[in-house]
């Protein structure tokens, strides 16, 4: 798929320019589920592409990134090379159609970088981006904007994403405009249903500006214009995490809603387990730049296969009281991403690391349909569940 | 008097905002046992973090406090800076949210707490060579079980990472041997591995130094996990107050309105994904302009003419859990079921 230039029109899912099956079966091993410790199939992708089931039954993915890597040069004060961030280091991953896939790392793990490359700002140093069919990372100018307009973000901050000096209107007006979507009547009307759809009055908010908002308005209005280009893939990083709870709980039912209505996927980027977990349909873990976990939502918390993936689980304060008391987490910090530790960049922290862990990279290996996981001893389902103190966010409802 | 370490009666605090008032908080009345851990729980704006700055003497001046703080019998409320500095530190310490921005970048950490360390000393009029508070600050350092003490003594803040950071402030919190605690969202912008490890931290902290903590935080889970008592804020009032065992868990129940909103709303483990969160609609009242009955009643599903009308009182329904609300949740049940 790497060679595979995109067909000239910017593409419709299932059209020439969309991999076959066959060559999709080629790249991804399947079933490796019996490949002893340590020993993964060296070469071809690692089969955390995803989709799991879908695969080969003629599902073409809206998005496939493989081996992804993203690097950054640290300079010295005399502007000698000090040493590579190593951002994100050879992620792949598929984002079916309809399908939410939520990526959860802590800071540092490259989860912002990683949304960043696919999007090409900036370019990533290797790998293949496929969106509906075409490769992004060899488009330039405006062919790489043609092809991006279905893919839309949503940051954090949204104040920090909208222009204070515009109204409410210009704001989500311009993508109308940069993309010639109609005439001034007609863009007036789409801003107004825009503004409805995400449960803002136009008539009381299209003349506002941003600092006339509060954050959960702010947030909508980004996610008007988010949508305003009918995209298929929305790519949200921490979209929710600088809102209070009731108003991320409001957003967080817009972005279900838009689901349904627009029919859309989502990348939906975050720290918060358990948030990732209330909206997606499967679930990647990332660690200092690489994926260590990928499989359903359900799966992944309930039988984590990675030790990483227990430690987060085991952190999540519950509403249980004086469960923090018996928490038990890993020690210390992740390790700086230039210089990562060799083989598995976790084994520094991990209670299970042994030399082996240190001298080989762990490969993924799904070891249940659809749940991959990168790790020479992973946690054997049976074994190791969540623990009381996570799983324990049942209240008394 | 009583064996309080804080007592705080009816406190209020109003700034004057373009000639209007804005009541920040609106008469709250709580009490901290020694070596007790009290939660604040409410979400921006609720007033949390402003009561806890007027007892600790760090309000802009011209706000207006009304109300009694008393640390061990003596009013707190109304000091001088210069009284209030004998308590701060060594009675009551502070950590706040954003550690990067509490330390001074161009000084080394080391140099940060041993300033702490000689300046408390010097205004109990107690003396101290530098050599004795710089072997105490990397005593502190390794209380907060910051690895190779020694040689972060002399790094710059901008050598740590952010869990570093916040327990190098605890660490200066620490230098005294503070009675009382305050952390204000002291975890909020940690990840969640070193937010488990920092109360950890707390927590162990809190049992070899005996010392009470107020934790201010948004999350009811953190609360629920590591505080004995809880309080919930809205618009400046206490809405709930109970041991955290009579609101969560098994044996709890969440009696007022509001709290079982908050609670609903958090995303949590168990529910499948994409199921629409139970929504309360609108946003917390303007606090220049607050409703005449319940501040909540606007928000509320359950609201009836007597809330919009009348005030419910904060009052002791069950032994040590109180609430303020005309229409509590039957046993805590959910409001969708």
């Amino acid at each position: 798929m790497t060679e595979q230039a995109g067909p000239e029109s910017g593409g419709v899912p299932g059209d020439a320019g969309a991999p076959q099956p066959g060559e999709r079966e080629a790249r991804g091993p399947g079933g490796l589920g019996r490949v002893p410790p340590g020993r993964g199939v060296k070469g071809g992708s690692p089969p955390f592409a995803g989709g799991a089931s879908p695969r080969g039954d003629g599902d073409t993915a809206l998005l496939s990134v493989r081996d992804l890597v993203q690097e950054f040069i640290v300079r010295e004060r005399g502007g000698g090379k000090a040493g590579v961030v190593q951002a994100v280091s050879g992620v792949s991953f598929d984002v079916m159609s309809g399908e939410t896939l939520g990526i959860v790392g802590e800071t540092g793990s490259g989860k912002s970088t990683l949304a960043r490359a696919i999007l090409q700002a900036p370019r990533p140093k290797s790998g293949s981006v496929v969106f509906r069919g075409t490769e992004l990372t060899n488009l330039r100018g405006g062919r790489l904007l043609q092809a991006r307009r279905h893919m839309q973000f949503v940051f954090q901050d949204p104040f920090g994403s909208l222009d204070p000096k515009w109204k409410v209107r210009s704001i989500i007006d311009e993508p109308l405009i940069a993309y010639r979507a109609g005439g001034r009547e007609a863009r007036r009307k789409r801003v107004n249903e825009l503004l409805d759809l995400v449960g803002l009055d136009p008539a009381r908010y299209a003349g506002r500006h941003p600092r006339e908002l509060s954050g959960g308005q702010a947030q909508r209005v980004a996610i008007a214009r988010a949508v305003a280009l009918e995209p298929s893939l929305i790519i949200c990083d921490e979209a929710v995490s600088s809102l209070d709870v009731l108003i991320q709980a409001q957003v967080l039912n817009l972005f279900e809603k838009l689901r349904g209505e627009l029919g859309l996927s989502y990348l939906f980027i975050a720290h918060d387990l358990a948030l990732v977990k209330q909206v997606s349909d499967r679930v990647a873990v990332m660690y200092l730049g690489k994926l260590c976990e990928v499989g359903q939502g359900e799966a992944v918390y309930r039988r984590p296969l990675h030790p990483y993936t227990k430690a987060l689980l085991d952190s999540i304060p519950s509403t249980e009281p004086g469960a923090g008391r018996a928490t038990a987490t890993i020690e210390g910090e992740p390790p700086s991403p230039i210089n990562p530790p060799s083989g598995c960049r976790f084994r520094t922290r991990c209670p299970l690391a042994t030399d082996l862990c240190a001298a080989e990279e762990p490969l993924p290996r799904e070891l249940a349909p659809g749940h991959v996981v990168a790790c020479h001893f992973p946690l054997m389902p049976g074994t190791s569940v969540i623990t009381p103190a996570a799983s324990s966010g049942v209240r008394q409802a | 008097m009583t064996d309080a370490l804080l007592q705080v009666d009816d406190l209020r605090v109003t700034f004057a905002v373009g000639g209007r008032e804005v009541r920040a908080v609106d008469g709250i009345s709580f009490t901290v046992s020694p070596g007790a851990t009290l939660a604040i729980i409410g979400e921006s704006g609720s007033g949390k973090t402003v009561s806890c700055r007027a007892i600790m003497g760090l309000l802009p001046t011209g706000t207006a406090i009304g109300g009694s703080a008393r640390l061990r019998g003596t009013e707190l409320l109304g000091l001088s800076d210069a009284e209030l500095r004998r308590y701060r530190g060594s009675d009551l310490a502070m950590v706040f949210q954003d550690p990067a921005r509490s330390l001074n970048p161009t000084m080394r950490v080391g140099l940060q707490i041993t300033e702490a360390i000689t300046t408390h000393r010097a205004t109990r009029g107690g003396r101290q060579s530098k050599r004795e508070a710089q072997q105490q600050a990397i005593e502190l350092l390794r209380l907060v079980r910051i690895p190779a003490a020694e040689r972060r003594f002399h790094e710059y803040p901008h050598q740590l990472s952010g869990g570093m950071r916040q327990r190098v402030m605890i660490a200066m919190a620490l230098a005294c041997r503070p009675k009382l605690l305050i952390a204000d969202e002291a975890t909020t912008a940690l990840d969640v591995t070193t937010q488990a490890q920092i109360m950890e931290l707390l927590l162990e902290l809190q049992e070899e130094l005996g010392m009470a903590l107020i934790m201010i935080s948004h999350d009811l889970g953190l609360a629920a996990s590591y505080a004995d008592e809880v309080i919930v804020m809205y618009a400046g009032k206490i809405v709930e107050q109970a041991p955290a065992a009579g609101l969560f868990g098994a044996g709890g129940a969440v009696r007022m309105r509001y709290t079982r909103a908050l609670l609903d709303a958090i995303p949590h483990l168990e529910r499948p994904a994409h199921t629409l969160l139970p929504v309360v609609t609108g946003r917390p009242p303007d606090p220049t302009a607050l409703p005449p009955g319940c501040s909540f009643a606007p928000r509320c599903q359950y609201a009836e003419d007597d809330c919009r009308a009348k005030v419910p009182a904060l009052a002791e329904h069950v032994p040590g859990h109180r609430w303020a609300c005309w229409h509590p949740c039957e046993n805590g049940a959910a409001p969708h079921d």
